[in-house]
């Protein structure tokens, strides 16, 4: 008898753990912390480590809607128009374990809102949903300065994660967020040395490992996906052979997908392009969870469903 | 590869110089850089020589099935992450025809798979192969619809039918094609086996019960003389697609285990599921997969993860810089630049050509770089603008003292007209507003 040795890994590093969102026990209003983080191996591989927490899917919700392909909108209805029942839409009705929201319409570009607009729009949405909830700003820093704390201060206790901080900009929203224990997002560029770099800021600067989540950047199919693969996957082995400034968990935003011109433009076919578009996303999805995604933030329900799906299979019985 | 002080150990230690090296020492080291030939020492024992040919065998065999230049190479990689250095052999991806289908609609098919393809950063995108299903049970009928496929397409043939009898007849028939056979099992492998070895075909070796299971059918199949072997999981879920995969990947370059050191097949079967399993497939070690039908809409996106998971991480896909007329320019045609990612090239490309004005399109050298990197990364500046417009000769081509710019770098513009002495026309972000841009000026 043929005997294949099993070549588990015997890794030094394991992923840390962030807790989103707060229940009454620690002051917030969510139903549900949700934990995410604690990998021992690399994705999915059952026999390398465990992987005691699922990933999650973070339903996209923006406050401001200019540019929205017309799939989502049909798939939402009127709800777009709303971000409270836009944020309902995705927990109510496909199943989001995470709101992200995208104070989009705080840019002069789009509604130019002010920032006490957009956190109270954030506190709407806190009252009509009870999962965790991302936020990001709308990219303009002295903006997102000014909404973040105020974000921060209107859910002191909800335990927000708060995107995003960069190595040239992170300072007042690492404030924001500490003030309040909320997490936060630390992005940085397709570079293993930078996601490195911004950590090591932010932990300097006084937050706590616990509290951060980092975000590679996940390029969309198509758009320099190869790149970010590669640069999860070196992420991940880096931190199992022990860099403890890369223990921890990954986010990816999928929704750029729906701006890959092959996934939503008219070529010839009998499928629609709701259909290419959908798998457009899903397979930048999947992408990113075989490199190592904790978080997937999604703009299409119907390629999280399938997403979902996946995942289910990727953990379920042999 | 074995070491250069394992390959010593094994030579005669005469140190004669027959080998052209002075020393076996020396000769080993050259053999372990793949610089001289085990057979240039005269004095190697055969058993030696078995030996090291063995373990110099790639951890992985390459495995081909197909004829003429319609042939795919399967195997041979060497790589767990395609990080550490590349992916070498792209997962060939085959659309499934049943024999139970009657020849005109087994023509049809045939036809539809081969007019399924699409175009992308210069490369064509399509089904590497087709898949006969011996759906019928019968010899036949199955020898048949092998040859109608045959006739009907040059790509490369899977044959799959469990029934030794049935695989005799066909692969027989088309044997100057050299199929790829699926296959062998548990039940069938001693028959499965002598077909493949007398018409010299590839073969599947499938077993479901695990790893260890298959590499005991693999070593009887073996044994019986067969040594261009392709693994089948029967995986049921995507889990033990994952698992199965990786621990062979890993065993076979990492642990030097020889056992299941080939190429992959997933039969996906239909529906989610299988879009799912050959996505997962393309990244995770998988050489080939069968899909019994899928459509444009899903097999887009299959075919550019494909594409972008086994480029080479160390060289952007580029395209020649200079210039390049577009839909006829002449005198007074402007100048519009862009990059030399072909990425970027073709998107621009596509669109100005949707747009039907003629322009003269200026590919500037970023090392392959997209519009805003290379801008940040200092590679894309007025200077070498100027000097790449200065290099192609574009100023005697064109008169109409303009040139068109990215949206995204609208910064520098003034820079721009100062260094060389043109009107700069800041066009839209993305290149999806270029026809109407163009159009409208
Ligand atoms: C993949 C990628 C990389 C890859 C490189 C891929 C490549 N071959 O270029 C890698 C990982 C190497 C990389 C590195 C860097 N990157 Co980078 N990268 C990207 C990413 C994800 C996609 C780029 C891409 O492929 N776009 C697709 C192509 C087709 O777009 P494009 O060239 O811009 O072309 C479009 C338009 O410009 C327009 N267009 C093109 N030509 C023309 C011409 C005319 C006349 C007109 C009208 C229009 C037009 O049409 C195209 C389609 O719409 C983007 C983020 C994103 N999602 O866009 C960041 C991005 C471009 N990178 C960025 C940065 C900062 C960097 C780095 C400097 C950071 C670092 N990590 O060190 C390095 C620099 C590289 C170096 N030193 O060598 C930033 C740029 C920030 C800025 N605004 O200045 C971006 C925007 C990410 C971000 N949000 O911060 N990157
Ligand atoms: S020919 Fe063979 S024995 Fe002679 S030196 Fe070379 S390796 Fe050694």
């Amino acid at each position: 008898m043929v005997e294949v040795p099993i070549p588990k890994e015997k890794w030094s590093g394991k992923i840390g753990e962030v807790t989103l969102g707060a229940t009454a026990e620690n002051g917030g209003t969510r139903t549900i912390a949700l934990r995410t983080g604690s990998e021992t191996g690399m994705p999915f591989l059952s026999y390398e480590g465990v992987m005691p927490n699922r990933p999650l899917i973070a339903g996209e919700v923006l406050d401001s809607i200019s540019e929205l392909p017309a799939p989502i909108r049909s798939e939402f209805g009127e709800a777009v128009n709303d971000p409270v029942a836009w944020a309902r839409a995705w927990v109510d009705k496909f199943g989001a374990d995470i709101i992200c929201i995208k104070l989009v319409s705080t840019s002069p570009d789009e509604a130019n809102r002010s920032p006490h607009e957009a956190a109270e729009t954030v506190k709407r949405v806190l009252e009509a949903v009870k999962v965790p909830i991302i936020v990001y700003g709308c990219g303009i820093e002295e903006r997102d300065a000014k909404t973040f704390e105020l974000v921060s201060n209107i859910a002191s206790k909800e335990r927000l994660l708060i995107g995003h901080a960069e190595d040239t900009a992170y300072k007042s929203i690492a404030a924001a967020t500490m003030a309040n224990h909320h997490a936060i997002i630390s992005f940085s560029n397709l570079d293993i040395n930078l996601a490195k770099q911004i950590n090591i800021l932010l932990t300097d600067f006084g937050v706590k490992k616990d509290a951060i989540v980092m975000d590679p950047l996940m390029a969309a199919l198509g758009m320099g996906l190869e790149y970010s693969y590669s640069v999860m996957e070196r992420i991940r082995l880096a931190a199992f052979m022990g860099d403890g400034m890369l223990q921890v968990p990954l986010i990816c935003d999928t929704s750029a997908s729906w701006k890959a011109k092959e996934a939503t433009e008219d070529i010839p076919g009998p499928d629609g392009i709701a259909e290419r578009a959908t798998w457009w996303e899903t397979t930048t999805a999947l992408a990113a969870l075989i490199a190592g995604a904790d978080i997937l933030i999604m703009r299409s329900p119907r390629a999280s469903a399938i997403v979902r799906r996946a995942m289910e299979d990727l953990t379920g019985g042999d | 590869m074995p070491t250069a002080i394992e390959i010593f150990k094994l030579l005669p230690k005469k140190n004669c110089g027959k080998c052209n090296y002075p020393t076996c020492l020396a000769f080993a080291m050259q053999i372990a850089n793949s610089k001289a030939k085990l057979q240039d020492c005269p004095f190697l024992s055969e058993e030696a020589l078995a030996v090291l040919a063995a373990s110099a065998a790639p951890p992985i065999r390459l495995v081909k099935f197909g004829s003429g230049n319609k042939v795919i190479e399967m195997g041979d990689e060497t790589e767990l992450y395609r990080h550490e250095k590349r992916f070498f052999h792209p997962t060939a991806y085959a659309l499934t025809v049943s024999d139970a289908l009657d020849d005109s609609a087994i023509a049809q098919k045939v036809e539809r798979i081969a007019n399924i393809k699409f175009e992308r950063v210069g490369q064509e995108l399509r089904f590497d192969a087709i898949a006969v299903k011996n759906d019928s049970s019968d010899a036949k009928r199955f020898k048949e619809a092998a040859e109608a496929v045959a006739a009907k397409t040059d790509l490369p043939i899977v044959l799959v039918s469990r029934s030794p009898e049935s695989m005799k007849a066909a692969a027989g028939a088309i044997s100057i094609r050299r199929p790829l056979l699926f296959g062998a099992n548990a039940t069938n492998h001693v028959q499965m086996a002598a077909v493949a070895k007398d018409l010299n075909c590839p073969l599947v070796v499938s077993e479901g019960k695990g790893l260890d299971a298959l590499a005991n059918l693999v070593q009887l199949v073996k044994s019986s003389g067969i040594e261009d072997i392709v693994l089948d999981f029967e995986a049921g879920s995507m889990k033990q697609l994952l698992e199965r995969s990786s621990i062979v990947r890993k065993v076979s370059v990492k642990k030097t285990f020889r056992g299941l050191g080939y190429p992959i097949l997933v039969d996906a079967g239909s529906g989610e599921p299988a879009i799912l399993k050959g996505l997962l497939a393309t990244m995770k070690y998988g050489s080939i997969v069968l899909f019994d039908e899928l459509s444009e809409a899903r097999a887009h996106p299959l075919f550019v993860l494909r594409q972008n998971i086994y480029t080479d991480p160390q060289v952007p896909i580029q395209v020649k810089p200079g210039v390049y007329p577009v839909n006829a320019p002449n005198e007074s045609s402007a100048v519009l630049f862009t990059t030399n990612f072909s990425l970027t090239y073709f998107t621009v490309l596509s669109d100005i050509e949707k747009s039907k004005v003629p322009i003269w399109l200026l590919v500037v050298d970023t090392e392959g770089l997209s519009v805003m990197t290379a801008f940040s990364a200092g590679k894309l500046t007025p200077e070498s603008v100027n000097a790449c417009l200065e290099a192609s000769g574009v100023k005697e081509k064109s008169k109409s003292g303009e040139i068109i710019i990215p949206g995204m770098v609208s910064r520098m513009s003034g820079k721009l007209a100062e260094a060389t002495g043109l009107k700069v026309i800041v066009g839209p972000k993305e290149s999806s507003g270029i026809p109407k841009f163009l159009k409208s000026r």
